[in-house]
């Protein structure tokens, strides 16, 4: 296992969010975390990435204990991509460039650069190089910040609702990337988000959390419509189309029973 | 492993690299330039040949020796080291506050200064005026003014930095503190200027008007190695401010310990503002519109930006205290009059044609 999360609390003031939380992801695989709002989704990705401190738990990336890393070791290990990105005046190209932080001398080195260059290709942004992130639309700025991550050269991607505020031409193109690269490279996704469609079509694994337990992770072809009612309270019905499962909630108005 | 190391140094990224490093050494040359402007020109004259001569050790007049090492050079390098200094902490401040209204001064230092040196002249007894031929108040007691107005800011920044400590360390706690204990500084300047009697009020009044001429050699040297340290400390911390303008959490998922970056530039940027206060007096206005200028020209990326706003800094100043030498010759006008004047009208013009919405 490339990622494996084990026994995490987290508590905020006494209240408990997450209560003995586990999870693994596997190499090539993108893994979703789903839940209602407030259930603790970007708390866990935070205790992944070992931006907040759980009060017992473990997280291990390539068999190592985060907790016990440095701050450059964790973002050597592990590139996120936060849901609040700022665009400031600076070039695509040099906005990448950040994220060869953990990896940086005193002086970018032409490894850097070329690694910077590279990953804009591959991802088909080298035609926004030279913009200025101030002047992008969100579509493109969230692919500059995965970009960002890329260059991190991290085992395991970590997305908080990537594609939440974008239109569907641009989740569609940013999760057909993330998915593309994860495939690609030696790497893992792990993102949260709402949409559950996005998800099933482009997840492997998908992990719902209830009450701040894992109320239910598995592929996704074994998602049934019990689990989606029992975590969200709306009744629904999983269907395939076109090659593609579908969630359809079974009625537009509350209450559901 | 690598996954994306075969890409290509472009002809694209080469010329915008390039076009930074020629603003940074057209910066560089101007800071020169207005440097021999500021030692050459004066009530007294001096041919420009003859200051690169005296700076190369070669000068051959003893009159105008005396008045370029005595005089001149010791304020014209007061006026670099302090616009440098001011704007390079503006800039960082703008950056960790994350805030375009972040300057040296936003933590409430002026006040706390102006508040100190006000103590100082009133309970210490240090505001006794004398007045010189060119119609220049001085203090009795400089170096206590000097050191009370340095213990106030510095107290006023470790104030903020203990409320930060406990609060957590946000720009708006930072921002917020700063703007009320500058309230708080003010008030008991104001108090102290009402008991006062005319001699104390003047130099306390005299005291805030930021000015270079106060600076002598022993001043000069201080300033060039605080600011020199700060500017070190700033450009090793460059990837970090970068960082930080990405986001708080983007920059924690590089491995920035945003808190501490906040907390150490936010003391460094106010050691180095307390210096200059302390010695020169209030200065406003540089370390607010220097990086604001730079940053139109070069952006947000603090790599060029630090440097940049630092030489910005330097020009300003000293072509500022250049023209506030000779608007009123032989009277020396404040150069905080001037900055003032010029960067209240320089920052509405940069607000309105500010990029975007």
């Amino acid at each position: 296992m490339i990622l494996s999360v084990n026994n995490i609390h987290v508590a905020y003031r006494g209240r408990p969010v997450l209560e003995g939380l586990a999870m693994t992801v596997d190499r090539g695989q993108v893994l979703t975390i789903l839940g209602p709002n407030g259930v603790g989704k970007t708390t866990l990705l935070r205790c992944i990435n070992a931006i907040l401190k759980p009060k017992t738990g473990t997280v291990m990336v390539e068999n190592a204990d985060v907790f016990r890393m440095s701050a450059g070791e964790i973002a050597r290990q592990l590139g996120y991509v936060a849901q609040r990105n700022d665009a400031g005046r600076i070039t695509a190209f040099d906005a990448v460039l950040l994220g060869r932080k953990p990896h940086l001398g005193w002086r970018v080195s032409g490894k850097d650069l070329r690694t910077v260059d590279g990953a804009l290709k591959h991802l088909g942004l080298e035609h926004l190089a030279m913009r200025h992130l101030d002047e992008m639309s969100g579509g493109e700025l969230q692919k500059v910040c995965i970009a960002r991550a890329l260059v991190q050269e991290p085992s395991v991607l970590l997305l908080d609702e990537p594609t939440s505020s974008l239109d569907l031409k641009n989740q569609m193109e940013i999760l057909g990337m993330l998915r593309r690269v994860v495939r690609q490279h030696p790497l893992a996704a792990v993102m949260t988000m709402h949409d559950l469609n996005m998800a099933l079509r482009f997840s492997d694994l998908l992990l719902f959390i209830r009450d701040g337990k894992v109320y239910w992770t598995g592929p996704k072809e074994e998602l049934t419509s019990q689990v989606v009612k029992e975590v969200y309270g709306v009744p629904v019905d999983i269907l395939r189309h076109r090659g593609h499962w579908v969630v359809v909630p079974q009625s537009d108005e509350a209450p559901w029973t | 492993m690598s996954h994306f190391d075969r890409g290509q140094i472009s002809a694209d990224y080469r010329a915008h690299m390039g076009r930074k490093a020629l603003f940074m050494g057209g910066l560089t040359l101007l800071v020169f330039f207005l440097l021999i402007c500021a030692v050459s020109l004066g009530t007294v004259r001096i041919p420009a040949g003859e200051v690169i001569r005296s700076f190369l050790g070669l000068g051959q007049d003893a009159r105008v020796e005396i008045i370029i090492r005595s005089i001149r050079l010791p304020h014209a390098l007061a006026a670099m080291l302090a616009g440098a200094g001011l704007a390079v902490s503006g800039a960082a401040m703008q950056s960790i506050l994350r805030n375009p209204l972040g300057s040296p001064f936003t933590l409430g230092i002026s006040q706390a200064g102006a508040f100190g040196a006000a103590f100082a002249i009133m309970l210490l007894g240090t505001g006794t005026v004398q007045s010189t031929q060119a119609g220049v108040i001085n203090m009795a007691y400089p170096y206590l003014t000097t050191l009370s107005a340095f213990i106030a800011c510095m107290g006023a920044s470790l104030v903020i930095i203990a409320i930060a400590r406990i609060r957590g360390a946000s720009p708006e706690v930072m921002v917020l503190s700063g703007v009320a204990l500058g309230s708080l500084f003010s008030a008991g300047t104001m108090f102290l200027q009402y008991i006062a009697d005319d001699v104390q009020l003047a130099n306390m009044v005299f005291w805030a008007f930021g000015d270079v001429s106060r600076a002598g050699w022993p001043e000069v040297a201080l300033m060039l190695v605080t600011v020199m340290a700060a500017m070190v400390f700033f450009i090793l911390n460059r990837w970090n401010y970068n960082a930080i303008d990405a986001g708080d959490e983007t920059a924690r998922g590089l491995g920035v310990r945003v808190e501490w970056v906040r907390l150490w530039g936010m003391l460094v940027a106010s050691l180095v503002t307390a210096v200059i206060v302390s010695f020169l007096g209030i200065i406003g206005f540089v370390g607010l519109i220097c990086p604001h200028m730079v940053r139109r020209v070069i952006g947000d990326d603090h790599r060029f930006l630090l440097p940049a706003s630092a030489l910005a800094g330097a020009c300003l100043l000293l072509a500022a205290d250049t023209a506030a030498r000779l608007m009123l010759a032989p009277r020396v006008l404040p150069v905080a009059i001037l900055t003032a004047f010029l960067g209240a009208p320089t920052f509405l013009y940069l607000l309105i044609r500010r990029r975007g919405p």
